[in-house]
């Protein structure tokens, strides 16, 4: 048992600043190659014409998510130390619409918008602008919405210990469903190909 | 901000005529390569550090350092900048977050210069004002905000490092986020398409 690594003191907290930045690097690289600095392929996904968000993201989830039960199954990696923040299902689900309803209107996440605006889009820079204002507001309401914030604590809680099933069993399915979800996918870029931005740019 | 937007949409106006002269840009990775390669980071985030990866509370902690540095007596009185701000013996900014978020936009810039893609434009659809854009941009950015720390994570911190450890509510969280974008994209629909 060796990882993660930063939890067995493998390495100082100065230290995890640079890996920090490393990782960072490797992030916003693969957002870029994926074609989210471009707010048009992103919201392309609304409109079935362009799936490469449920695409990458899919296959990310899939990919980190096999590695991680595959490194504990083997007894490289702790899975009780990698922390599994507490589930507040009403604000995270009123949370979760708020955000769709966002990336829709202004056409990236905050991810995605960093990416764009080191590639020159000022509707990014714009964006990133509005992530600082939405969050300054989220801060000075906070008083005001803290039982809230607060509500329905199910406390640190998987898919897997939530539906009594087994971790292995749980991972099987959602490649099952990731595999179902590229095929509709696949398919519906092909009916909505003319709403593929893609292709224009 | 009106007359913050009109100055921003000037200046891509004045650069309308030579965008268009360099489109030697590449063109983007096979999606399902590029989602290996992001959950590969994502994989050596958790292996390395025992964290997945984020953006939004990067964001999070600038702000609650600015409020702390105009108004720190009004800060101090929040439980929300409290948390950002931490118990006062180390610099805020110091945070991982903020330094792994400094890298997304280096990696951005990186991957966008090799592939020709880096070039000062407004990114919508045909029948959209740039003015119009850039308006949705910030409101859209800003629900973004509210929304991630009500949900305690965007699409990077909650649906796809939560997911990946299948966290409950980082599922539930993904889930309402297609169900916000389909339902609200009807009404969007001039802005894309």
């Amino acid at each position: 048992m060796n990882a993660p690594f930063f939890k067995f003191e493998l390495f100082s907290s100065d230290v995890s600043l640079i890996i920090a930045f490393v990782i960072g690097i490797g992030f916003g690289f693969m957002l870029e190659r994926g074609g989210f600095g471009s707010a048009r392929i992103l919201a392309a996904q609304f409109y079935f014409g362009n799936m490469r968000v449920l695409k990458v993201m899919f296959t990310a989830i899939v990919t980190a998510m096999i590695g991680i039960y595959f490194l504990s199954v083997i007894g490289f990696m702790d899975l009780s130390l990698i922390y599994v923040s507490n589930t507040y299902i009403i604000p995270q689900v009123l949370g979760g619409l708020i955000l769709g309803v966002g990336f829709v209107i202004g056409g990236y996440c905050p991810g995605t918008s960093m990416v764009a605006f080191s590639t020159g889009k000022i509707d990014g820079l714009i964006y990133v602008l509005g992530i600082f204002a939405g969050i300054f507001v989220f801060g000075e309401l906070f008083p005001l919405i803290t039982n809230f914030y607060y509500s329905t604590d199910m406390g640190s809680v998987t898919i897997p210990s939530f539906f009594g099933l087994s971790y292995g069993l749980v991972v099987f399915l959602v490649i099952v469903m990731a595999i179902g979800a590229f095929a509709v996918a696949e398919w519906s870029e092909k009916k909505f190909a003319d709403r593929n931005p893609e292709k224009s740019l | 901000m009106t007359s913050l937007i009109k100055s921003f949409s000037h200046v891509f106006e004045k650069d309308e005529s030579h965008v268009h002269v360099e489109n030697n840009a590449q063109p983007y990775w096979n999606p399902y390569i590029t989602g290996i390669g992001l959950g590969l980071v994502l994989l050596a985030a958790y292996v390395i550090m025992g964290r997945g990866l984020g953006a939004s509370g990067a964001v999070s902690t600038v702000v609650a350092v600015g409020v702390n540095t105009i108004a720190p007596e009004h800060a101090s009185g929040n439980q929300f900048y409290t948390e950002y701000l931490g118990d006062g013996k180390t610099n805020p900014l110091k945070d991982w977050l903020v330094f792994e978020v400094l890298g997304v936009i280096a990696g951005g810039f990186l991957s966008g210069t090799l592939a020709h893609r880096v070039k000062k434009g407004i990114d919508k659809g045909p029948r959209v004002s740039n003015r119009t854009r850039l308006i949705y941009a910030f409101i859209g950015g800003g629900l973004m905000g509210f929304g991630a720390k009500l949900a305690r994570g965007c699409t990077s911190g909650q649906a796809l490092s939560g997911g990946a450890i299948l966290n409950l509510g980082s599922w539930a969280f993904m889930m309402m986020i297609f169900a916000g974008g389909y339902a609200a994209a009807y009404f969007m629909r001039r802005q894309w398409l």
